[in-house]
């Protein structure tokens, strides 16, 4: 079994390195002279100062130099300075990292709990309320954009029914341990995570309900009934199981779609993470931000793809590979 | 005389689809007693899987439905019972195996798991308890290294072994009835010797009746002590395999064993063969459903079904052509 | 006598009429494409039948809707007419969303061919690079490139383009692999057709139908993608679109919430216009799902 990891590991390392080359490239598309803004920053230099901020950074050695320098850099963890925020970009994207990977896991991890549940549920009677429930769900969440499904949520809570905080992370007011920290950020959590798990809540619900009714028509399903398990059991563990195989691949499939999401939901709830982070470098032209992000993100779904391939094996035994 | 372990009485199954009524089992009646096992034949498509599903109540129920007739399980009339009361019948008093032991058992959960929790569904014994029996089973099938075995998923099995293992399986719990739904028609020659001749061992050690629908008619003949042929949906022939097979009254079983290519048969002559094709189940008359390929059919043939003539001892066919003949004193 | 048999065979008709038929009788497919045509008459006759400029101040702020009777669905922050700029705003959404997706599916389409054609050393390769923009997130990707470079429609639509190609690619490659076997692709090169003739003048007409689906589903993604890079502002700023009024409205969202709810049902509904046709599509293309 390890002979595949093996591989796909280099595979992803050099998906890494692409990645990093493509940033370099993109960078020297970028607008504007890199040492000029670095000189606007500081309020205006000579020549000579300009000329010496570029032999710093390298900027006057041919292209080919810039990007084995790059790449040492970026591989030693050194992705450049925020021109806006001035401080290292590596050191601003770690520090936002978090919120957005605690809002990508939990809305994930409601689609597919609330997502699988629902549609299996849905397979037991295709004409019952829970099924009609996963089509009416799944044609929202395909069509309706998710910022704005965020902000009719926002208008709900924030003007209606005002049960959750529509805006940050945490309230700087509140006074109190860990504890109160944790379960403060889990309660702001809760419309984030909510408007972007819909859009894959209708996604997985769907395809589990479809993959059971696949499933169903299985003939080790037929050999289940013949033993006497009980039908409970056929539609929880035995169709189920193997039902859940498409819906992992594809969940796993989607981290780039995720992420993105990520970024609309955190503009519209101002959620401290990458995405909002994203907007303002952008707005500000902070180029080496918005690309640090880029690599950052891009990195998030190799990883996701390695887990979620490793998720398959460990769920569908002819993955492995012979024993 | 025993009482037989499954006797079917007048069952009839009724299809609702999209084209009307599929009649796909009509007035099917045939019995099995202890240790015996009976042959179903017949084409594909003549309900012979239809029947076996109907004995465990595996019918899909929405488009199925038993109309008529009764199937009693050492007198119990498994028709009028409820699912949970047929749940402990199925796997446990009556089991079955099926055709393609390539799909038929769960790519995701170990071999030895899915006998375990055939086990444990009808005897209550320790997950331990369950699993070893699951390695003793295996190994009375025959297959090698029985504790790696029942590790091993089933892709990593053949063929012949995934079909031994839906054997283990359904004899795990000791059933009285085994039914064996053309298992050896998706392996290879030698395998379904084997395979055969594992059935037949079985059956002698722990006495258990089987009823084996199959279309060779070799097994049939070295192996069957009763055989019931069966065409669109209706058994036209029974009796004991040797009067059968030496001497078949219906003109569909006559056909059926001449259409057997033949080692000793002249090499040009063309294969016979009966003509036409089966008909559909939504579309058969009043009369004998054979008639329009039948070469003895006359007019009456199409007026009303024939009813089974007595040939000897508990031979039978349902044919109006044929006279009843007397056993000989 | 023998009993007759029914022998009748109905006449055959193209794969294009059959699915046609069964479309036809799905009520939700006709419903999808009742709401396109709806949005697209609004699009195209809109702006004739009301002539309101949309980037035109003509009332008071955050008017709400029915208040005044001339403007029937309010006035945004700055004054102007919400019912003019959804009119308008369907030109832009719908404009970028159709260049959008022909653009993902020439450049999925050409390599998903030739990739599936070829096999081998061409499909690595070509391979290797469909995985490597699949791992960009598309949208990130996307608001970089629209960054880099001006915020103009063309931009914008070559920026989708760019990121959602991988998906159209891994479909055709898959239905080349298969249709590639087939025995009358093999009867074709007997008779001594070319590569060429045979990818595009044999395999892709046999591999339509996954591919118009994929197609529709396409211009779905496209739309919402551009509305969320409008939202964000990163479109043309003088191009009214229904993302842009989403975008525009939100600080005053809690105090006047038809600035944006209006705009974003009409994302809505075309989307899911979009969706219940290709929906319609994929069951009118492949009948054997339709047992119940």
């Amino acid at each position: 079994m390890f002979r595949p990891i093996l591989r796909q590991l280099l595979y992803a390392a050099a998906l890494i390195l692409a990645v990093l080359v493509l940033n370099f490239l993109l960078i020297q598309l970028a607008p504007g002279d890199p040492a000029e803004v670095i000189a606007g920053e500081m309020g205006g230099a000579s020549a000579e100062v300009m000329a010496a901020i570029r032999q710093q950074y390298g900027l006057d050695k041919p292209l080919p130099t810039q990007l084995a320098l790059y790449l040492g850099r970026a591989l030693q963890g050194d992705l450049g300075m925020s021109y806006f925020y001035n401080r290292p970009v590596v050191d601003l994207i770690l520090s936002r990292l978090g919120p957005t990977l605690l809002l990508v896991a939990t809305a994930l991890g409601f689609a597919l709990v609330v997502g699988t549940r629902l549609g299996m549920l849905a397979s037991r009677n295709p004409r019952g309320i829970a099924s009609a429930l996963v089509t009416v769900l799944s044609l929202i969440g395909y069509s309706a954009p998710v910022f704005w499904t965020g902000l009719m949520l926002v208008i709900l809570f924030g003007a209606t029914i005002p049960l959750f905080p529509i805006a940050g992370m945490i309230d700087v007011v509140k006074q109190g341990g860990p504890l109160v920290r944790a379960l403060d950020i889990a309660h702001h959590l809760v419309l984030p995570a909510l408007t972007l798990g819909l859009v894959y809540l209708a996604q997985y619900s769907r395809l589990t309900r479809a993959s059971m009714l696949e499933v169903l028509g299985a003939d080790y399903i037929r050999t289940a009934r013949a033993k006497g398990v009980s039908e409970r059991q056929v539609f929880g563990r035995h169709a189920f199981r193997n039902a859940l195989l498409p819906v992992v691949t594809v969940a796993g499939m989607q981290f780039g779609a995720i992420i993105s999401g990520a970024v609309l939901v955190e503009t519209v709830f101002s959620w401290p993470g990458l995405g909002t982070l994203a907007f303002q470098s952008i707005l500000a032209r902070d180029y080496p931000t918005v690309l640090g992000i880029l690599f950052f993100s891009t990195l998030i779904v190799i990883i996701a793809n390695l887990l979620t391939d490793f998720v398959s094996r460990l769920l569908d035994p002819r993955l492995a590979g012979g024993r | 005389m025993t009482e037989p372990v499954l006797d079917i009485r007048n069952l009839k199954v009724d299809f609702t689809t999209r084209r009307g009524v599929a009649h796909v089992l009509d007035d099917v009646s045939f019995s099995v007693a202890p240790g015996e096992l009976l042959a179903i034949v017949g084409e594909s498509g003549c309900g012979k899987s239809m029947t076996a599903l109907s004995v465990l109540g595996l019918i899909p129920s929405p488009p199925g439905k038993v109309v008529g007739g009764s199937i009693l399980f050492q007198g119990r009339d498994l028709t009028k019972l409820r699912q949970s009361e047929m749940r402990k019948i199925r796997g446990g008093d009556i089991a079955m195996i099926f055709q393609e032991p390539m799909t038929s058992l769960n790519p995701v959960f170990t071999c030895g798991e899915q006998i375990a929790e055939a086990v444990r569904l009808h005897q209550k014994v320790s997950p331990r308890a369950a699993l070893a029996r699951a390695v003793d089973m295996l190994r009375a099938v025959g297959i090698p290294e029985p504790e790696l075995r029942a590790r091993a998923y089933p892709h990593q099995l053949s063929g012949g072994m995934r079909q031994r293992v839906m054997i283990a399986m359904a004899l795990s719990c000791e059933p009285k009835l085994l039914i064996a739904d053309e298992p050896t028609t998706a392996l290879d020659v030698t395998v379904q010797a084997q395979i055969f001749g594992l059935l037949d061992e079985l059956r002698q050690k722990t006495g258990t009746a089987i009823v084996l629908i199959t279309h060779d008619m070799g097994a049939v003949a070295e192996m069957a002590d009763k055989v019931a042929v069966m065409y669109a949906g209706r058994v036209i022939e029974r009796g004991p395999a040797d009067a059968v097979l030496d001497d078949p009254g219906h003109p569909y079983t006559r056909g059926l064993l001449a259409s057997i290519p033949r080692v000793d048969a002249d090499p040009d002559a063309d294969l016979p063969e009966i003509p036409g094709i089966v008909p559909a189940l939504t579309d058969l008359g009043r009369g004998c459903a054979f008639a329009p390929r039948c070469p003895l059919a006359v007019d009456a043939c199409h007026a009303a079904q024939p009813r089974h003539v007595a040939l000897s001892g508990d031979h039978s066919a349902a044919c109006i052509q044929l006279e009843p003949r007397e056993v000989p004193a | 006598m023998t009993a007759p048999a029914r022998t009748t065979v109905p006449a055959a008709r193209g794969p294009m009429a059959e699915a046609w038929d069964i479309f036809r009788r799905s009520p939700s497919a006709m419903l999808g494409l009742a709401l396109l045509i709806l949005v697209m008459a609004m699009t195209f006759a809109g702006p004739h039948i009301y002539q309101v400029d949309p980037f035109e101040i003509v009332w008071a702020p955050l008017t709400p809707p029915g208040e005044e009777a001339t403007i029937p669905l309010g006035t945004d922050n700055l004054g102007r007419d919400i019912l003019a700029g959804l009119i308008a705003g369907g030109r832009a959404t719908l404009a970028v969303g159709f260049a959008a997706a022909a653009i993902t599916m020439l450049i999925g389409v050409l390599i998903g061919a030739y990739a599936g054609f070829y096999g081998g050393l061409v499909d690595d390769m070509l391979m290797r690079v469909t995985e490597f923009f699949q791992v960009l997130p598309p949208l990130l990707f996307a608001m970089v490139v629209v960054t880099l470079f001006q915020p103009t429609l063309v931009n914008v639509a070559l920026a989708i383009g760019i990121v959602s190609w991988p998906q159209t690619a891994r479909l055709t490659r898959s239905e080349f692999r298969r249709i590639r076997t087939l025995e009358y692709v093999s009867a074709m090169r007997a008779i001594g057709a070319g590569d060429g003739n045979i990818i595009w003048r044999v395999i892709l007409p046999n591999a339509l139908p996954p591919l118009i689906v994929s197609a529709t589903l396409t211009i779905g993604m496209a739309i919402l993608f551009e509305a969320g890079l409008s939202f964000l502002g990163l479109s043309d700023p003088n191009v009214m679109s229904w993302g842009l009024m989403i975008g525009s409205g939100r600080e005053y969202l809690l105090d006047a919430w038809w600035v944006v709810t209006l705009p974003g049902a009409m994302i809505f509904l075309t989307v899911l216009g979009v969706s219940l046709v290709g929906d319609g599509l994929n069951d009118a293309f492949n009948p054997r799902m339709r047992e119940r």
